[in-house]
C-alpha cells in the first residue's frame, strides 16, 4: 500500500517532479492548505506578487526568458478572475503557464459560496485546457498532464482548479502513463515527409525574390531553433524579416536582417513582402497587424507555411505548402538535405537575387526609421538608441508594456539573443512589462532587465513594485513619458480628427517620489544633454529603479501602414499623412 | 449610413458558406459539450442542430453531430480547432450533399385540432412512415424521422393544421456500406 499524502502534498510532489523552482502567486481562503504546504519543499520558492495579474505576467516573463514553463498559484473567486487576463495573453502570445487556483470545497460549488466562481467556466476560453479536479485520486494524473500540454505542441496556459477540500483528502501519488500523447496539437504525428522538404528546398531555388518572414514559434522552439534559422539565411542569403514576437531570434544587426515588418515595421521589409515571389513563414501566424489589407496581401508570391499549430495554416491566408512541424526539427532536416545537394548554393544563386537585394537596398535608402531629432527636448526613438547603445554590450533583457513605447522599442532596440524580449503582441495587454521584467529577474537574477515603458501603461500594474523591493530585484522601468497614451492619441489624431477624448493624463505621480515611496531608486531625464548621463546612472544602480524620461509629447510612431492600406503604401513620417485618409479607410486602421 | 471607425478591417470578400454535418468523437467528461459549443461561439461559427450523447459506455466515448453553415475556410477551421481541443478524438466533416452519408433527424409533433384536420394532418406525415405515439380525439402526437430540410417543409406545411408543439433532435449522420469514418 503506497503512502496516501494529501491534495496539497501531491501538488507540490508534481511540481517537484517537473522540477518547478518557483512558482508566483497570491494566497486566500480557498488555496490555503497548498500554502501551508509550501514551508514543507525548500526546493520551490513562492514569489509573493501584488495582484494576481501581475503574479500571472512574472510566470510568463520567467518562461517566455528561461524556455522553461511558469508557475501561477492563486485563490477562489478574485484570484482566479483576476489571472484570467494574464492567461488570456498567455494564451495568444504562445507561453506555456500552469495555474492552479483554489476553489471553495466541493459540496459547496454551486451555491454562490464566498469567493466562488466558476473558474473552469471563465477560463476555458483562454487555456488550452483545464480541469476542475473532484477526486484527490485524479490530481496527479491531472498535474502531470497540465505540465505536458502547457509545454508540447504549441505551448499555452492550462489551468487545474482544485476544491479546498480535495486539498485535504488523502490520495496516491502515481504517476501513471500519459494517455494524450497522440494529439497535442490537434494532429496524429509530426514526422516531417521528406517530399515536404524537397518541394521547400525547390522553391528555395526557383525563386528570385525570396523573402523569410519569421515569428514567435521559432524563440518557442527553443535557442536550437534559432541557430538553424541563422545557418539557413546565410546558407542561401535571403533577406529576413520578424513578426514583433519574433525579434532575437536573428541578430537584428545583420546585414541580411530587413527589420520589423506589420503596421509599424519598416519600409523595406513590408515592400519586400509585398513583392516578393517566394515567401517562407517559419513560425508566425499572419496575424492583422502583420499583413495590412488582407486581398492586396503579398499578391504575386507562393507562400510556404511552418507552424506546429495546424490550425494556424490557412486561417487568414492561403499557401502554397503546408508543414505542420517543430521549427527545430523541420530546419533540421532541410538544412541537412540543402547541405547534401546544393554545395554552391550562394554562389549559383548571387546572380539571381542581385537585383532583388539591390532593389531592398533602394527600399533601405529611405531609412524609414529615421526621426527628426532634437536639442531641446528628448525624442522617444532617440531615448531607445541611447539605452540600446548604452546597454548592448551586456546580455540584456527587455520587457515593454503595449503602445508607442513597445513599437518604439522594436524598432530601435536591437535583438541578437533569442529569449531576450518579452513583450504583449496578441493580446496587447497594458501593464504586461513590469511584473514580466520581475519574472525575467528572477530566471535571471544577474542580467540588466529593463522594462521599456509608457506612462499610462506602467499605472497598470504598478503596485509589483512593491515585489521588486521584497525581492531585491534591480528591475530598471524606462518610462518614455508624454503624458498621452500616445498610440491612442496618434490613432485619434489621424482617425478622429484630432478628437483626443480622454488619452490625457491630467493627474499623473510625480515618478521620482514614487519609486523613493517603495523604497526603489528615481530618476529623471529632461533634456537630451544629461540622457546618457542619467541611463548610465540607472544601469549601474543595484536596485530597482524608476527613470522618468520625460519625452516629447505629440511625437508619433513612424513607419506606419495607415487605415487600409496594402504593405507597399506605408507612411513614413508627418508629411506623408497630409494624404487624407479615405472614409473607408478609417475603419480599417 | 457612415460607417463606424473602428480599429480593425472589415471583411472585403464572402466565399460561398454551405451546410456542413460535422461529427466528433469525444471522451465523455465534465465540461466537454462546453468546450465544443463554446469554440463555436467564441470563434463565431453557426450551430444550426446539435445532437449528443453517449455511444460507448466503457470508454466513455460520445458523439457529438453538429450541423453547420460556412465557408470552405471556415470549415477547415471548424475542424481543425476541434481536433487541438484535448478531449476530442477525431472530426469528421460531412457535406450535405455527399451520397456517401446517411443522414436523419427525428421529430416529434403535436398536432391539435379537429378531427378533419387531425386526419388531413395524419396524411402529410404518411409520407415520412410517421408513427404515431399518443393520439385523442382532439390530438395526436406523432414521431417522424426524415431529413432536416424535409422536417423543416412538414412543420411549415402541419401549422395551419394545428400543430402546436415540436421537439426536434437535430441531425446525426453515418457513412454507408462497411466503411467507418477514421482519422
Amino acid at each position: 500500500m503506497p503512502k496516501l499524502l494529501s491534495g496539497a502534498e501531491i501538488v507540490f510532489k508534481a511540481l517537484e517532479d517537473q522540477k518547478v523552482e518557483y512558482i508566483f502567486g497570491y494566497p486566500g481562503g480557498a488555496v490555503l492548505p497548498i500554502y501551508d504546504e509550501l514551508k514543507n519543499h525548500k526546493t520551490i520558492k513562492h514569489i509573493l506578487a501584488r495582484h494576481e495579474q501581475g503574479a500571472g505576467h512574472a510566470a510568463e516573463g520567467y518562461a517566455r526568458s528561461s524556455g522553461k514553463p511558469g508557475v501561477l498559484l492563486v485563490t477562489s473567486g478574485p484570484g482566479a478572475t483576476n489571472a484570467v487576463t494574464a492567461l488570456t495573453d498567455a494564451y495568444m502570445d504562445s507561453i506555456p503557464v500552469v495555474c492552479i487556483s483554489g476553489q471553495v470545497p466541493t459540496h459547496l460549488i454551486g451555491t454562490d459560496a464566498f469567493q466562488e466562481c466558476d473558474t473552469t467556466g471563465i477560463t476555458r476560453p483562454c487555456t488550452k485546457h483545464n480541469w476542475l479536479v473532484k477526486d484527490v485520486n485524479d490530481l496527479t494524473d491531472i498535474m502531470n498532464q497540465a505540465f505536458k500540454i502547457a509545454t508540447t505542441g504549441r505551448p499555452g496556459p492550462v489551468l487545474v482548479d482544485i476544491p479546498k477540500d480535495i486539498q485535504f483528502n488523502k490520495g496516491i501519488y502515481k504517476v501513471s502513463k500519459n494517455k494524450l500523447e497522440k494529439k497535442l496539437n490537434g494532429t496524429l504525428t509530426n514526422k516531417i515527409n521528406l517530399k515536404d522538404v524537397d518541394k521547400f528546398i525547390e522553391m528555395i531555388k526557383k525563386s528570385s525574390k525570396p523573402i523569410f518572414y519569421t515569428g514567435g514559434g521559432v524563440i518557442n522552439s527553443g535557442p536550437k531553433a534559432s541557430e538553424f534559422l541563422r545557418e539557413l539565411v546565410s546558407l542561401t542569403g535571403f533577406p529576413i524579416t520578424s513578426t514583433l514576437q519574433g525579434l532575437g531570434a536573428f541578430p537584428g544587426e545583420d546585414p541580411q536582417f530587413l527589420g520589423m515588418l506589420g503596421m509599424h515595421g519598416t519600409y523595406e521589409a513590408n515592400n519586400a513582402m509585398h513583392d516578393c515571389d517566394l515567401m517562407i513563414n517559419i513560425g508566425a501566424r499572419f496575424d492583422d497587424r502583420i499583413t495590412g489589407k488582407i486581398d492586396e496581401f503579398s499578391p504575386k508570391s507562393k507562400k510556404i507555411h511552418i507552424d506546429i499549430d495546424p490550425s494556424s495554416i490557412g486561417k487568414n491566408v492561403k499557401v502554397d505548402l503546408a508543414i505542420t512541424s517543430d521549427v527545430t526539427e523541420l530546419l533540421q532536416a532541410v538544412i541537412k538535405r540543402f547541405k547534401e545537394r546544393n554545395k554552391n548554393f550562394i554562389e549559383s544563386n548571387k546572380q539571381k537575387t542581385a537585383k532583388w537585394w539591390s532593389q531592398i537596398d533602394k527600399w533601405r535608402e529611405k531609412k524609414s526609421l529615421n526621426f527628426i531629432n532634437s536639442k531641446e527636448t528628448i525624442k522617444p526613438q532617440h531615448a531607445v538608441q541611447r539605452l540600446y547603445e548604452l546597454t548592448k554590450h551586456q546580455d540584456t533583457f527587455i520587457t515593454t508594456e503595449v503602445g508607442q513605447h513597445q513599437m518604439w522599442a522594436a524598432q530601435h532596440y536591437k535583438f541578437n539573443k533569442p529569449n531576450r524580449w518579452m513583450t504583449s503582441g496578441g493580446l496587447g495587454t497594458m501593464g504586461y512589462g513590469l511584473p514580466a521584467a520581475i519574472g525575467v529577474q528572477i530566471a535571471h537574477p544577474k542580467k540588466l532587465v529593463v522594462d521599456i515603458a509608457g506612462e499610462a501603461s506602467i499605472l497598470m500594474n504598478i503596485q509589483e513594485m512593491s515585489t521588486a523591493i521584497q525581492y531585491r530585484l534591480p528591475v530598471k522601468i524606462f518610462i518614455l513619458n508624454n503624458e498621452y497614451m500616445g498610440m491612442v492619441r496618434q490613432w485619434q489624431e489621424l482617425l478622429h480628427d484630432k478628437n483626443y477624448s480622454e488619452s490625457y493624463t491630467e493627474a499623473l505621480p510625480d515618478f521620482v517620489k514614487l519609486a523613493e515611496a517603495y523604497g526603489a531608486v528615481g530618476i529623471r531625464a529632461k533634456t537630451p544633454d544629461e540622457l546618457d548621463e542619467k541611463i548610465k546612472e540607472m544601469i549601474n544602480t543595484d536596485k530597482p529603479v524608476i527613470f522618468d524620461c520625460v519625452v516629447d509629447k505629440v511625437e508619433n510612431c513612424y513607419p506606419m501602414i495607415p487605415s487600409g492600406k496594402p504593405h507597399n503604401q506605408m507612411l513614413l513620417g508627418p508629411e506623408d499623412e497630409k494624404e487624407e485618409v479615405s472614409d473607408e479607410g478609417k475603419t480599417l486602421v | 449610413m457612415p460607417k463606424p471607425k473602428s480599429a480593425y478591417s472589415q471583411p472585403t470578400k464572402f466565399g460561398k458558406e454551405d451546410h456542413h454535418i460535422i461529427v466528433v468523437w469525444v471522451d465523455n467528461e465534465a465540461g466537454v459539450l462546453a468546450r465544443v459549443i463554446g469554440l463555436f461561439s467564441g470563434r463565431g461559427y453557426n450551430i444550426e442542430s446539435l445532437a449528443v450523447a453517449e455511444i460507448d459506455k466503457k470508454k466513455h466515448l460520445s458523439r457529438i453531430t453538429i450541423v453547420t453553415k460556412g465557408t470552405p475556410e471556415v470549415i477547415q477551421q471548424i475542424k481543425l480547432q476541434l481536433g487541438k481541443l484535448i478531449p476530442v478524438h477525431k472530426v469528421a466533416d460531412f457535406s450535405r450533399n455527399d451520397p456517401k452519408i446517411l443522414f436523419k433527424e427525428l421529430a416529434l409533433l403535436k398536432v391539435v385540432g379537429a378531427t378533419k384536420k387531425l386526419d388531413k394532418a395524419k396524411k402529410l406525415c404518411k409520407k415520412h412512415d410517421g408513427l404515431i405515439l399518443d393520439k385523442t380525439k382532439k390530438s395526436f402526437v406523432i414521431q417522424v424521422t426524415a431529413l432536416r430540410r424535409e422536417i423543416d417543409k412538414l412543420v411549415v406545411s402541419l401549422k395551419p393544421l394545428g400543430l402546436i408543439s415540436v421537439s426536434r433532435t437535430g441531425a446525426v449522420a453515418m457513412t454507408k456500406g462497411e466503411e467507418v469514418f477514421t482519422q
